[in-house]
């Protein structure tokens, strides 16, 4: 075999790309000779709802919905998680008290605190927010202690060989050392507050890409509810990548010193 | 002068099974002095060196400093750990690693203080390197960050654990010579945790060696062999020779009779 195409493979994902796009053509086909239901509109029926929906403004409204009330729940658990896992990954007190409630907390999907919501918050913004925020936390909670309990004894002696007090100790040891640890918690916690996000706004809601792929699919608008599914692809894709971007630069020296370049 | 840093009958048990690592340890260290420690492995030097750093606490007796009881760590004491690549903050630059020393202990501008970690940088020979990552460097150049930043902070005494013994035959060698120059320039007090006997006698005026756990002070000898020394001439002198003979049998007999003690 020639050697090209195979250093193609594997090297770029252009194979991968063609592959979307292959079943993209086929789903196209398939929707046009073979299959011919409400239910299994063509891509470009889709795409054209697609870019109606743009065009007039209602998926920029109900994406920018769903991204502030993730933001706001992801935020706060954000802010608690980082702050709840360094005390109890530095102060061992701390850790004893609340790590096994963190432990029978943590197994719960998050889903499965809605009903109470419902009874407790009530059915509105406040809700959906509280439950992103409960389903992000404990991921963050998990990985910032346990990233500051892996920082190394020798560390700790040598800053206080330095000198340094507590506080001087978490701003240069403790919350860099245990910074990789604490961005892998919050990119896994990312992910799971976009699907709580859209999951509270297909309970109960009246905007949010999680109601408008509902709404779509109860009012028989087939091709709007694939185009919020595609929009939500996007989305979730560029959240991550960004992500990434970010964790990278933060973070260039974990990568760079585990020769993971 | 005699009794500057003195170590008094000191003890150290595990608590986990309440076996000592040392016992009735009783030795001093004059100003300006270079004295090495050493000992089989498992007889707990380092664990003596962290108690006389102030970074973990003996069973039994003290640690005094100028008559002063050794309790946390001291400022004019700096300590230059085996682990480079831990001690050294990979997040950090070799100059902000510098900094770390000494920017909370002084009031004195961003830019003076700069100039001092650099000027330490200088004197272990990584002028060139300030804005490098420690990732960037090799094993001999990190250690180097180390002692630049214990010497930052302009210490009287440097407590070493097997600082080299992680590096090549070729950067110890290098590093030996260097710390030679920087104790003689800098008139340091320094204490030197090693298992290797050539190391210490290279090195040291004075030789403390341990005996197998529960350690106690086995043997200690003076080196008097002159200063500067050299790597080459320095190890063939007929006086060297004599005392590694001497502490190599020491340490064989403390190795046998540390293996007759395991049930």
């Amino acid at each position: 075999m020639n050697s090209k195409p195979r250093a193609v493979l594997r090297d770029s994902r252009l194979s991968g790309v063609l592959l979307i796009a292959l079943l993209l053509l086929l789903w196209q086909l398939s929707a046009m000779y073979v299959v011919q239901s409400p239910t299994w509109p063509t891509v470009v029926r889709i795409l054209e709802a697609w870019f109606e929906n743009i065009v007039d403004g209602t998926l920029a409204t109900h994406l920018l919905a769903t991204f502030w009330r993730q933001m706001l729940g992801y935020g706060l658990a954000v802010v608690l998680g980082i702050g709840l896992g360094l005390a109890m990954g530095y102060y061992r007190a701390l850790y004893n008290l609340f790590e096994p409630l963190v432990e029978v907390l943590r197994p719960i999907p998050g889903p499965a605190y809605l009903p109470l919501l419902v009874l407790f918050v009530g059915i509105g913004h406040e809700m959906k927010v509280v439950l992103i925020f409960l389903a992000s936390l404990f991921p963050i909670v998990l990985n910032t202690y346990s990233g500051v309990r892996s920082i190394d004894r020798v560390q700790f002696d040598t800053a206080r060989t330095l000198g340094l007090t507590t506080l001087q100790t978490f701003r240069e040891l403790v919350i860099p050392a245990a910074s990789p640890q604490i961005l892998t918690g919050m990119r896994i916690s990312l992910a799971i507050s976009l699907i709580l996000a859209i999951l509270g706004e297909m309970i109960v809601s009246n905007d949010g890409l999680g109601y408008f792929v509902l709404l779509s699919q109860r009012t028989f608008k087939v091709p709007e509810m694939y185009a919020g599914i595609f929009t939500l692809a996007i989305f979730g894709y560029a959240l991550n990548r960004i992500f990434l971007v970010i964790e990278a630069n933060l973070v260039r020296w974990h990568h760079e010193s585990s020769g993971r370049i | 002068m005699a009794d500057y840093l003195l170590v008094d009958r000191l003890e150290k048990r595990f608590t986990s099974h309440g076996r000592a690592a040392f016992k009735d340890i009783t030795f001093a260290v004059g100003q300006g002095e270079f004295v090495a420690l050493i000992g089989p492995s498992g007889c707990g030097k380092s664990t003596l060196l962290h108690i006389m750093a102030g970074l973990s606490e003996p069973t039994a007796g003290t640690v005094r400093l100028n008559g002063e009881r050794i309790g946390e760590p001291r400022p004019e004491m700096m300590f230059v750990f085996q682990q480079y690549t831990k001690s050294i903050f990979p997040w950090k630059t070799v100059l902000e690693n510098v900094l770390l020393g000494v920017k909370y202990q002084s009031n004195a501008s961003r830019k003076a203080l700069e100039k001092i970690c650099l000027e330490h940088l200088d004197l272990v020979g990584l002028s060139r390197y300030p804005h490098y990552y420690p990732y960037q460097l090799s094993g001999g150049m990190q250690q180097r960050v180390a002692i630049a930043r214990a010497l930052a902070r302009r210490p009287k005494i440097l407590l070493m654990d097997e600082p080299f013994s992680a590096l090549d035959a070729m950067m110890r060698v290098e590093l030996q010579d260097l710390l030679l120059e920087l104790w003689s320039k800098l008139q340091l007090t320094i204490l030197f945790v090693t298992h290797d006997l050539d190391e210490a006698l290279y090195l040291a005026q004075r030789v403390i060696m341990l005996s197998a756990s529960p350690a106690t002070i086995a043997e200690e000898v003076e080196v008097p062999l002159a200063y500067p020394r050299r790597q080459i001439e320095t190890r063939s002198e007929r006086t060297y020779l004599e005392l590694r003979e001497r502490l190599y049998r020491s340490m064989v007999t403390q190795v046998v009779a540390g293996r007759a003690d395991v049930p």
